[in-house]
């Protein structure tokens, strides 16, 4: 199916739950009530039309004003794609996981968490992933100030021509 | 007996491990040497660059796709590329694409020689891995020829690639094809067949195909399964529709659908594919530009999209939002080693400690592509 008659038969099943349907040039999707995630989900993975057997892809995106997580699911069978989307609040975004019908939602939700700050409730092992346990702050956030040094370990280096003028004078 | 349990030992594996084939880190928990699991600890190769995207522009994020993964840099280029010109509704020269094939199907030969000789010896076979590195290293004397790199290539641009092939090197790359496929049979009587080798390899580490797809894994560790699935020939891309090649999956010839051997022999049965590609890429190969006009300052309607390339270890994902400027909003890359890497806890538990070390090698999981 086209990626616009999926988001069209999630609406349907869905109604109101479903906030809006983007209907884009590239890449239409639907935004959706973030309550409902894993209702639809599971229907979208059910459902003999669509078979989404696949969720391949999963991130987060920080728009300065809220933050959305953006689904991209994929059947093998049917072989065809469709993007979700759900917007959180900047402060506490928190959103169910969908771990419980995907296994690979499990590490995606993490780097997702590790990296934006987004809570995954339900989600067996919410830890960082990529950036070390003690780190401060979420490096994907717009607002994210890189701290000048870490464990005493300096994030800035010297210019080396700059270093070289210097001994010349 | 079987309930019989010594007590249980927490082992640290890395991340500097020779095996590990990069930086990774595993915890070890092992009731003598059968492990109850291993649990994976990445993030040691972290260099934020999907933040750095956000801040260098579309073009100067070029060479900074290389570093996502460092052995099949080709197809990290075009993803990025494709992923611009989609968005900014490029086309790109006929000529460009064909540059851009035969240099991404020599990149998945090396990288596909890196790691079937990287798991011979992973299992203490040191000469095939010599063997391996050799025909590498011609794979990347040709590579450099073309784009003057041997390992981060930086070759494609937005729009196409960077440089035409060089003279004569359309010649050199058949004669060196006439030289390879000889060399496959021989490294399959070598290595592939060997009796301790297989044993080693088959009943090890069986993922079903529902399972495999469950966890989104993709590229060979997925047609190892037996799913026939290639982005080149499902949702074609690029000019691969021009060429005639098969899908190698696993059989299950050597053990059960699925194990380690099927992940092998597919990337073994691959390397003649991309050999066939080459051959009449290089032959059909049209003439006119290879890159096309695309203005220094590039600045994309605002949007999003995400592109599919198949790269040596599988379905790459470049998920893009741009808002309109110069910088892009937003990079997201979806790796196939990310995903690998996190069905190996499953797959660990009950294995033996030196079982996981080919387990590894034979998912081909590439450090830098899982962290980014």
């Amino acid at each position: 199916m086209e990626p616009l008659q999926i988001l069209e038969r999630v609406k349907n099943q869905f109604g109101d739950r479903i906030l809006e349907v983007a209907d884009r040039k590239l890449d239409p999707f639907a935004v959706i009530d973030p309550k409902a995630i894993v209702e639809i989900g599971r229907f979208m993975k059910n459902d003999p039309e669509l078979q989404m057997d696949c969720l391949s892809n999963e991130s987060g995106v920080d728009y300065k004003d809220h933050i959305e997580v953006v689904y991209h699911f994929f059947s093998y069978q049917r072989r065809h794609t469709a993007v979700l989307k759900v917007k959180l609040p900047r402060d506490n975004p928190s959103v169910e996981t969908l771990e419980n019908v995907w296994k690979s939602a499990n590490w995606m939700e993490r780097e997702i968490f590790d990296l934006l700050g987004v809570n995954f409730e339900g989600h067996s092992d919410m830890r960082r992933i990529l950036m070390p346990e003690d780190w401060q702050g979420y490096p994907l956030r717009k607002d994210f100030v890189e701290p000048l040094e870490y464990h005493g370990i300096s994030t800035v280096r010297e210019s080396p021509i700059i270093r070289l003028d210097t001994k010349k004078k | 007996m079987s309930t019989l349990r010594t007590e249980e030992m927490t082992l640290n594996m890395g991340p500097q491990h020779p095996s590990t084939h990069g930086v990774l880190r595993f915890v070890v928990r092992a009731d003598g040497e059968v492990m109850r699991e291993a649990i994976p600890d990445v993030g040691y190769l972290h260099r934020s660059i999907e933040k750095i995207a956000e801040k260098v522009g579309y073009h100067g994020f070029m060479p900074y796709t290389d570093r996502v993964d460092y052995v099949c840099a080709m197809f990290t280029n075009q993803g990025w590329g494709s992923a611009c010109e989609r968005l900014g509704n490029i086309e790109v020269p006929k000529r460009g694409e064909y540059c851009r094939v035969i240099a991404a199907e020599f990149n998945r030969l090396a990288s596909h020689l890196l790691s079937i000789g990287t798991m011979g010896m992973d299992i203490g076979a040191m000469t095939p891995f010599t063997h391996a590195i050799r025909e590498r290293e011609m794979i990347n004397d040709l590579i450099e020829e073309l784009c003057g790199a041997r390992l981060t290539f930086n070759y494609m641009r937005i729009g196409g690639v960077a440089w035409d092939l060089p003279p004569g090197w359309r010649e050199k790359s058949n004669a060196y094809l006439d030289h390879l496929e000889p060399i496959l049979d021989e490294f399959n009587n070598l290595l592939s067949y060997n009796k301790i080798y297989v044993e080693r390899l088959a009943n090890i580490g069986i993922i079903t195909a529902k399972e495999a797809i469950d966890y989104n894994l993709v590229g060979p560790n997925l047609r190892g399964c037996g799913v026939k699935w290639d982005i080149r020939k499902d949702i074609p891309y690029s000019v691969y529709p021009d060429f005639d090649f098969d899908v190698p999956v696993g059989n299950g010839h050597w053990g059960t659908l699925g194990d380690s051997m099927d992940r092998y022999m597919v990337r073994v049965f691959e390397m003649k594919e991309s050999v066939k590609i080459l051959r009449q890429a290089l032959a059909k190969i049209p003439s006119g530009p290879v890159l096309a006009k695309v203005p220094r300052n590039f600045k994309p309607p605002a949007g999003e999209c995400q592109i599919r390339v198949e790269s040596a270890r599988g379905d790459m994902g470049w998920y893009v939002v741009s808002d309109g400027t110069g910088y892009p909003w937003r990079v997201h890359v979806r790796t196939g080693s990310f995903a690998a890497m996190g069905i190996i806890q499953k797959l660990s538990q009950g294995l033996m400690i030196a079982d996981l070390v080919t387990l590894i090698a034979s998912l081909d999981v590439i450090a830098p592509e899982i962290d980014r």
